[in-house]
């Protein structure tokens, strides 16, 4: 932050001096140069991951720890922007009614698991307690066991489908499980009443008739769980769309397969599938192309000759876009050859890098169990052993982590955490640059990376109403958004032709010339 | 030059005489053919329909006896010595080209610059 301000009221000063041009040329080329002498200039930090850089709240973070560390010190380079604190102060409110809600659902549930629970118990105890019925026969106490069994599987069954962790928030309800808790609801009451009308009132005898009563009412419930079952796991299991998923930052585009789902359960799926095969977003790959767009349209002004300035009629723009568009623009040039240059940077940095990271491994092996007893003297736990071999790899990892603008997504600790993980398991340092060497899945970084956790999805239909051919819906978060389309696989016609494995056969295709 | 089956055949030919040169016990006619129903006719480079069957000369060595009665390379063999040529394996066309007892084969060829003369030369 200290660079970026004194950068700023450096430029105020000198815009008056007419050597400043080039002096202010001097200092940006100097600072945007990934140059090979030491990299002693505090680079200004690149755009936070999220929002935009109105650096109000930021701390220091200290990105020369390529050269610096002989020393673990422990501090860890977490650095809070404004929208960091918005955020997670919009958390915590918004976390107190997730939890409501959450905790509501499960208790509804417990509830009613309950409830399922102690009928048919309350069935076979209430006639004892209230007059004296028959004694058991063996039939009887056949059921009874029976009874005592599906009662366990429903119990299991119930536990297992509604009692489950919730691990999204939906926005609307789910469809299918409330209407089948109604269901359950519904077939518990109607059971009761009939009891109630039926045999308390008439003081029924017919134990076994009891008893029978029972089972069939664990039976009915039993079969409510098949259709769960089928409803909510089953179902959308059959490929029926194949939906694209598009971000909107950088264009990366990916293919998945989903079953007959509701457009929430939809955009859940397609979330948990984000998580794992997008690469990270990462803003500071976006820079390149916002400059170039802002330097199209810079060079025009319009000038309004006649009227009051600021009067950007319709016509003056679409002026301004057909000026554009006619000017001999040179910046595909420019793209072309930037992009070579960088590739070609980052090809020599990664060599750098591979070696350097070669050459670290080899300073280390592992002793093996006889070797430990016989020297005690400078044995080293992974975690040691991982800080010893760093500094000699750090500045190479660094540079190339500063070429293909990643430095941010990787701290100092959790690079030696993970080299501590690689030698652990003894893995080669092809394996230990895989992380770095291209951007992973959100997954693969810290927590920080995927505090987005609240997506908003903006859709045109119901989110209830099921997937149709043709849908498209937007999953928002703060710094990007998914765009969603659904197509229907279509009606696959498959009919069967058999080949006689005899009629196979072949002939020479002849061109011979003869001379006469 | 294509042929319809169960139509006769019609073509604008060239009457040309070749007397066979004697060369150490060989009697040579001084060109190549290619061709025949029992090759492919694909792969003939002077076929202007490529299912053309026929005996095309393929080869005219120079100063040959062929290249002196006017065969030119190209040319679809008609007709040798009254035999057919039109539906002949490549075989049995060089069998009636090359017999040991004639010395002077009588071919029927045609080509398709013939075809163009006469109808120019209607017009």
């Amino acid at each position: 932050m200290w660079s970026v301000t004194s950068h700023l009221v450096y430029t105020f000063f000198t815009s008056h001096v007419p050597g400043a041009e080039r002096s202010r040329h001097k200092s940006r080329s100097k600072d945007g140069s990934r140059s090979e002498k030491s990299v002693t200039i505090n680079a200004p930090p690149a755009e936070p991951l999220l929002g935009d850089s109105s650096v109000r709240g930021e701390e220091v973070q200290d990105d020369n720890w390529g050269e610096t560390t002989t020393a673990v010190t422990g501090t860890s380079e977490h650095s809070l922007s404004q929208d960091d604190i918005v955020r997670i102060t919009k958390d915590m409110e918004d976390s107190v009614g997730l939890d409501c809600r959450r905790y509501a659902a499960l208790t509804v549930s417990a509830v009613l698991g309950l409830l399922v629970l102690l009928t048919p118990i309350a069935f076979l105890v209430l006639p004892h307690v209230l007059w004296r019925p028959q004694d058991c026969d063996t039939a009887c106490q056949g059921l009874l066991i029976s009874l005592a069994f599906k009662l366990l599987i429903l119990l299991l069954a119930v536990w297992a489908l509604f009692l489950r962790p919730q691990r999204a928030r939906l926005p609307r309800v789910f469809v299918f499980r409330a209407l089948l808790m109604l269901l359950m609801l519904l077939v518990v009451v109607s059971y009761w009443l009939f009891y109630a009308v039926r045999i308390i009132q008439s003081q029924d005898k017919n134990y076994h008739g009891i008893v029978q009563y029972a089972v069939s009412l664990v039976d009915a419930l039993l079969f409510i769980q098949y259709l769960a079952i089928v409803l909510l796991e089953l179902r959308h299991l059959q490929a029926t769309f194949s939906v694209r998923v598009t971000r909107s930052t950088d264009g990366e585009t990916r293919h998945y397969s989903l079953g007959q789902l509701s457009i929430q359960r939809a955009a859940l799926a397609v979330l948990e599938n984000y998580y794992r095969d997008f690469a990270v977003h990462n803003p500071a790959l976006l820079m390149a192309a916002k400059s170039r767009a802002a330097k199209h349209l810079a060079g025009l002004k319009v000038y309004n000759v006649d009227g009051p300035a600021n009067n950007t009629t319709p016509s003056q723009s679409r002026a301004m876009i057909a000026a554009a568009a006619r000017r001999r623009d040179t910046s595909h040039n420019e793209l072309y050859y930037e992009e070579m240059d960088q590739e070609r940077r980052v090809r020599k940095r990664k060599a750098r890098l591979v070696v350097a990271v070669e050459e670290a491994f080899t300073h280390i092996k592992r002793m093996q169990e006889e070797e430990q007893k016989k020297t005690p003297g400078e044995v080293m736990d992974p975690r040691e052993a991982a800080q010893a071999i760093f500094p000699s790899m750090a500045r190479a990892l660094q540079k190339y982590l500063r070429t293909t603008r990643q430095q941010h997504c990787h701290t100092m600790e959790s690079i030696q955490q993970h080299l501590a993980f690689c030698i652990t398991n003894n893995m080669t340092p092809k394996a230990f640059l895989e992380s770095y060497l291209s951007p992973g899945p959100t997954l693969q970084y810290a927590r920080e990376h995927w505090l987005a956790r609240h997506w908003t999805l903006v859709s045109e239909d119901s989110v209830t109403s099921g997937l149709k051919d043709g849908s498209v819906f937007l999953l928002k978060c703060i710094d990007f958004s998914l765009v969603v389309t659904t197509r229907r696989i279509s009606f696959i016609k498959l009919s069967e032709e058999f080949i006689d494995p005899k009629s196979h056969k072949f002939v020479l295709r002849l061109q011979s010339e003869t001379s006469v | 030059m294509s042929f319809i089956p169960g139509q006769p055949v019609t073509a604008v030919v060239q009457r040309i005489e070749i007397c066979k040169l004697r060369q150490c016990d060989n009697l040579i006619l001084g060109f190549s053919i290619g061709g025949g129903i029992d090759q492919d006719p694909g792969q003939n480079p002077f076929s202007e329909d490529k299912t053309d069957k026929g005996i095309y000369v393929t080869r005219v060595s120079k100063g040959g006896p062929a290249e002196a009665a006017g065969l030119m390379i190209g040319d679809k063999i008609m007709q040798v010595n009254g035999w057919d040529m039109t539906m002949v394996t490549h075989d049995q066309a060089r069998k009636r080209l090359t017999k040991k007892n004639e010395d002077v084969v009588r071919l029927l060829v045609t080509r398709k610059s013939l075809e163009d003369a006469v109808r120019n030369a209607m017009v």
